[in-house]
């Protein structure tokens, strides 16, 4: 009896920790899978067979790579600044896979009873949201901590002191910055439509608006997202700064063993992070038109299929990212920055007024 | 309860960090412990029911104006700055000043037992994205036009101080300096003849 | 049991102190530019306090015209350091002493 006032204040905390070990389980799980899926993809692109001997057809491939990245020997270049070469890949890291807290992972789930819980930790409560942090602001919080991203790049590209990393640093961080503009003005159209910055609230607009998903009214703020979304992440075509034939390696040549894994995972969350993000704003993130006729919204089998639906439509986007990177040549730098700023971002200040000008002559 | 702990805990981050940032000589070690004050302000604005600002805040400070100062770091190569020898009032001067400050900060406690002790309960509300965007577009419109001129005038001045002349310009203004050199050399020479 | 007013006012007055005091014994165009952006923090931090504690919105628009104008000051305030390091490649501010006597 001692136990239940300790019990009951820390049971939010516990359920909140419970929820982030989940989702950053699976946030890593898809992450490792993507790595094989690039490799298997490409393979098949270019007419080989990826990876197929560890595991059938290599899906023990990720856990292979792990090992080694652990076992590899750790190289610290002498000159180098020492606390900021071992900070650059876990800002990257944290940066990263920070925006998951507020990914809703599926619609709320109403229809269970909690009052079954022990100590009367259950009463009252009738939803259970599938988000971890419902937060007001949450497209400005994913952009920001994006933005804190760039430092990740930086740090490694300068604390490495090698002319390679430096150049290939600053390349990224300035490749980053411009696109971030154009990502952000592309947002705004969304927003404007749903009236709300909250992920959840976009997802409800989405399912009450009339074109059920924001892609439809919004194709070029889409297509501008996604172009911006390859050069927020470092991905061909705009993967000038990290090709190997171009700068050796770019900003993570002098990093290896662990401290090298962790900055390939960074590049594959963020590669995550706008998937969802291009999920949420322009796909109707879980919302399935036409589900809740076979199943009655806020019970557990209508959350799972969303959820499912989610996932599927991230991994559409994951496969679209490696698709282009078979297929796409790289640009240029100079041409990477005029495309970002002469062509991409007039593009979306003109979604942003013609937005506004219909919005406004319809909701008169 | 445990709003006063996450208090102390974000308040002493950013005194530390921004301890951190005076003390250091090298700028790129400022720069970093500037960044962390600014994400420590962010979180104690979301306690003061401000997620806008705190977002913005990110986004804005830490996200891009503390890169553009990294950037700069990085381009010119700034190491650590040597000690030279200061003008010796000016430790008097910074010292004075701050602990008169250090004595106002503490003056404050006095000072505001007179104002509400409790945050009005109707104030959560008006941290909010709608709250702030129907005021910032009714009410004070003026000043968010003002702040865009504002821009305007920063980026023209921006891409002005920061260009290279052109070629042609670059051979005029050389062409113009040899001319000064040259008049001068022959006033010397004619006074030396005199 | 929340923190009153006086905590944030006096957190706030901290580190308007730390930037001042940085500022007179910074050496570094840099380093001072960074140091004014403390003390636009603080401040920031009182405005936002105040808001919060008063109910009136009008605190944290002003803090969103603060973040504003920093951001302008800090475009040109960095393109003008740039441009005082080309000429003579140290940015420290005791050497911009040409028009002393």
């Amino acid at each position: 009896m001692l136990m239940e006032p300790v019990i009951k204040t820390a049971f939010p905390f516990v359920v909140t920790a419970v929820a982030v070990l989940i989702a950053f389980q699976m946030v890593l799980m898809i992450v490792a899978y993507t790595v094989l899926a690039e490799r298997k993809v490409l393979g098949w692109i270019q007419g080989r067979i990826g990876p197929n001997r560890v595991g059938p057809w290599g899906v023990l491939q990720p856990f292979a790579d792990l090992l080694k990245f652990i076992f590899k020997e750790d190289l610290v270049p002498d000159k180098s600044t020492k606390f900021i070469y071992f900070l650059a890949p876990m800002v990257a890291l944290v940066c990263a896979l920070m925006p998951m807290v507020v990914y809703p992972f599926g619609p709320a789930i109403t229809s269970v009873d909690w009052s079954f819980l022990p100590y009367g930790l259950g009463e009252g409560i009738r939803t259970l949201p599938l988000t971890i942090a419902q937060i007001d602001v949450g497209v400005l919080f994913v952009l920001g901590i994006t933005s804190v991203g760039v430092y990740g790049i930086a740090l490694a590209g300068w604390s490495s002191n090698s002319k390679y990393s430096l150049m290939g640093g600053l390349r990224s961080s300035a490749q980053m910055i411009s696109y971030e503009l154009a990502l952000g003005a592309s947002v705004i159209g969304v927003v404007m439509l749903a009236g709300t910055l909250d992920l959840g609230g976009i997802i409800y607009a989405q399912q009450t608006s009339t074109f059920r998903w924001f892609i439809i009214p919004q194709f070029v703020g889409f297509i501008v997202f996604l172009i911006a979304a390859f050069a927020e992440t470092n991905r061909v075509p705009f993967d000038l700064p990290e090709a190997e034939t171009e700068l050796v390696a770019g900003f993570h040549t002098e990093y290896s063993a662990l401290k090298f894994a962790l900055f390939f995972m960074a590049e594959y969350v963020n590669m995550f992070t706008v998937s969802v993000m291009c999920t949420v704003l322009f796909l109707g993130g879980w919302y399935v038109p036409g589900l809740s006729h076979i199943f009655e919204p806020g019970t557990i089998p209508y959350a799972l299929v969303s959820h499912f639906a989610f996932i599927g439509k991230i991994c559409a986007f994951l496969f679209f990212y490696i698709w282009v990177r078979g297929t796409l040549p790289r640009f240029r730098f100079d041409q990477l920055m005029n495309f970002g700023w002469k062509f991409l971002l007039p593009v979306a200040l003109a979604n942003v007024i013609v937005t506004t000008v219909v919005v406004f002559f319809l909701n008169r | 309860m445990a709003s006063t702990a996450l208090f102390f805990l974000f308040a002493g981050f950013a005194i530390m960090c921004a301890i951190s940032m005076v003390y250091h000589k090298n700028p790129l070690y400022s720069a970093i412990s500037l960044v962390g004050v600014f994400i420590s302000l962010s979180c104690i604005y979301v306690m003061l029911a401000a997620p806008f600002i705190a977002a913005v805040q990110i986004l804005i400070y830490a996200g891009a104006i503390m890169v553009l100062v990294v950037f700069v770091i990085m381009l010119l190569n700034l190491d650590d700055q040597g000690t030279k020898n200061r003008l010796r009032y000016l430790w008097a001067l910074g010292g004075g000043l701050g602990v008169v400050l250090l004595v106002q900060t503490l003056f404050i406690f006095y000072a505001v037992m007179k104002a509400p002790q409790q945050a009005s309960d109707q104030s959560v509300s008006v941290g909010k994205t709608l709250s702030i965007g129907q005021s910032m577009y009714t009410v004070y419109l003026l000043p968010v036009e003002i702040v865009g001129v504002l821009l305007l005038m920063a980026i023209i001045g921006a891409v002005i101080l920061a260009r290279r002349l052109s070629q042609p310009q670059l051979e005029l203004v050389v062409d113009q300096e040899l001319d000064r050199r040259n008049e001068t050399e022959l006033e010397n020479e004619y006074r030396v003849e005199l | 049991m929340e923190p009153s007013l006086a905590s944030y006012l006096a957190l706030s007055g901290v580190l308007f102190t730390i930037g001042t005091v940085g500022v007179i014994f910074k050496r570094n165009a840099l380093g001072m530019f960074m140091c004014i952006e403390l003390m636009l923090n603080a401040v920031n931090l009182t405005f936002v306090a105040f808001s919060r504690y008063y109910g009136d919105v009008v605190g944290q628009l002003f803090v969103f015209m603060v973040m504003s104008v920093a951001a302008a000051e800090a475009a040109v305030g960095l393109g003008i350091i740039i441009a005082f390091f080309r000429n003579r490649l140290s940015i420290d501010v005791d050497d911009a002493s040409i028009l002393k006597n």
